[in-house]
């Protein structure tokens, strides 16, 4: 019985702390917001231009200026504050974020981390996702353990055009959370969804971990 | 002053276009984005555009609009995802596409407005971006050099102008067009409100007038939004 992806995203909300300015990546990543532990007080980034990201608006709130980085609609909160692109960046290059939770479609041993674009098949572009594994202090994946072909997207090397290299955090699938101390170290598993063995994440995974 | 209001879209682009010219044109997704100087421009005819901007719009608004007739030859872009002619053009290479990082190609105009020609960067490095690039190393860690960039014209969308072409964005919709502003060699501002000169607070202007040169009103703003998402209010 593995985690489902509300699970998912609960684990990762496990991460956050206290004051912690954040960027969360599309899909996945965002239900992360809806995890949040009371007293635990978190200032969401949007990478178009917000500080302090508030929930959906209610139908009469809708405000066509007012949109993530997913290009939904979003509202403001007290503490918001409205910037330009290039400081947007330089707040996300400039090493000011705590942590970015990002989706993957390969993650290699290493840290290196895929996520932009599948050759001749799929052309959408990187958006700020080299930025923020470049710049921001943390980096966690959101990912399913395998893809829906089976194939462990947790490898000894990427397959696909990477958008860091040796940029990951941790990574937290629905079979298991694996992180590394520190950037350069290896991965170790730190924890297993329940009902999941340690054979079983063995068999559906590529990449080297430590148990 | 000289003025620098014009009646509409297509008066404020006319002797400014050329074929084979390179535009900048402001939004994120659709918010923000010059709408009405977008259908001018496709009303000019003006042909291998260099297009950047953050987007691509989509199919029929936005720089869609312009990717359907062909006016594009090249986009600078970070993503493109929302656009399925773009996709369609690109892959039957019909369109020249150069990616760039977000935040990079947000500095990349910004260096440009600034007469900065390059600087340095860890975005991107061991990736495809940084293929061809030059690599220099500072404290241990390695960089790339990334130019800045400069256009023919730079289209933006404002919220508020007053006459000397002081802008005031509003909410998110602000985004790259700022940068996008200082990096014209012609500036063209379009903006939903024109107020009296010293009607707006000299210290919440995002935009000093020296950056535009040309200054529209524009009527019936479409703003369409990408993903309308609501939540539900709980009755009492």
């Amino acid at each position: 019985m593995a985690w489902n992806r509300d699970e998912q995203a609960a684990r990762a909300a496990r991460e956050l702390q206290d004051g912690f300015y954040v960027n969360l990546g599309i899909g996945m990543p965002t239900l992360v917001a809806n995890h949040i532990a009371p007293g635990i007080d978190i200032t969401l980034q949007s990478e178009n231009g917000m500080l302090g990201m508030g929930p959906f608006p209610y139908e009469d709130e809708i405000d066509a200026d007012l949109i993530n980085a997913g290009k939904q609609t979003i509202t403001e909160l007290r503490r918001s504050s409205y910037f330009n692109s290039a400081d947007s960046f330089a707040m996300v290059r400039g090493g000011h974020i705590d942590l970015s939770i990002l989706g993957a479609m390969e993650v290699a041993e290493n840290g290196d981390l895929a996520n932009w674009m599948i050759p001749g098949k799929m052309v959408k572009g990187m958006g700020g996702a080299m930025d923020l594994v470049a710049g921001v202090k943390r980096i966690i994946v959101l990912m399913e353990h395998n893809s829906k072909s089976g194939e462990a997207k947790f490898k000894t090397e990427c397959t696909l055009p990477l958008t860091g290299k040796g940029v990951v955090d941790m990574v937290i699938s629905d079979l298991a959370v694996l992180a590394r101390p520190a950037k350069g170290e290896g991965f170790r598993l730190v924890e297993l969804a329940p009902g999941v063995t340690l054979d079983e994440l063995r068999a559906k995974t590529e990449g080297g971990f430590a148990a | 002053m000289p003025n620098k209001l014009y009646p509409d879209a297509a008066t404020a682009l006319a002797g400014v276009v050329f074929d084979g010219m390179t535009i900048m044109s402001g939004g994120f997704g659709l918010c923000g984005i010059p709408e009405k100087l977008i259908a001018a421009l496709k009303d000019t005819g003006t042909k291998d555009i260099t297009a950047i901007s953050n987007n691509a719009g989509v199919d029929g608004f936005g720089l869609g609009i312009l990717l359907g007739t062909r006016q594009i030859s090249k986009m600078i872009a970070s993503y493109v995802g929302e656009n399925k002619e773009f996709e369609r053009q690109y892959l039957a290479r019909e369109l020249e596409l150069e990616f760039n990082p977000q935040g990079t190609l947000a500095e990349r105009i910004r260096a440009g407005g600034a007469g900065i020609p390059g600087f340095y960067t860890k975005t991107g490095v061991g990736t495809l971006v940084a293929e061809g690039k030059e690599h220099k190393d500072f404290g241990g860690e390695t960089y790339i050099m990334e130019t800045g960039l400069v256009a023919d014209v730079a289209l933006v969308k404002a919220w508020k102008a007053d006459p000397y072409g002081n802008l005031v964005y509003r909410k998110t919709a602000r985004n790259f067009n700022p940068m996008m502003a200082t990096a014209g060699k012609v500036t063209i501002a379009e903006v939903e409100e024109l107020v009296e000169a010293g009607s707006l607070d000299p210290d919440h202007i995002h935009t000093p007038g020296i950056y535009v040169q040309r200054l529209i009103v524009g009527q019936d703003y479409e703003k369409r939004i990408e993903q309308r998402t609501v939540r539900v209010r709980e009755s009492v």
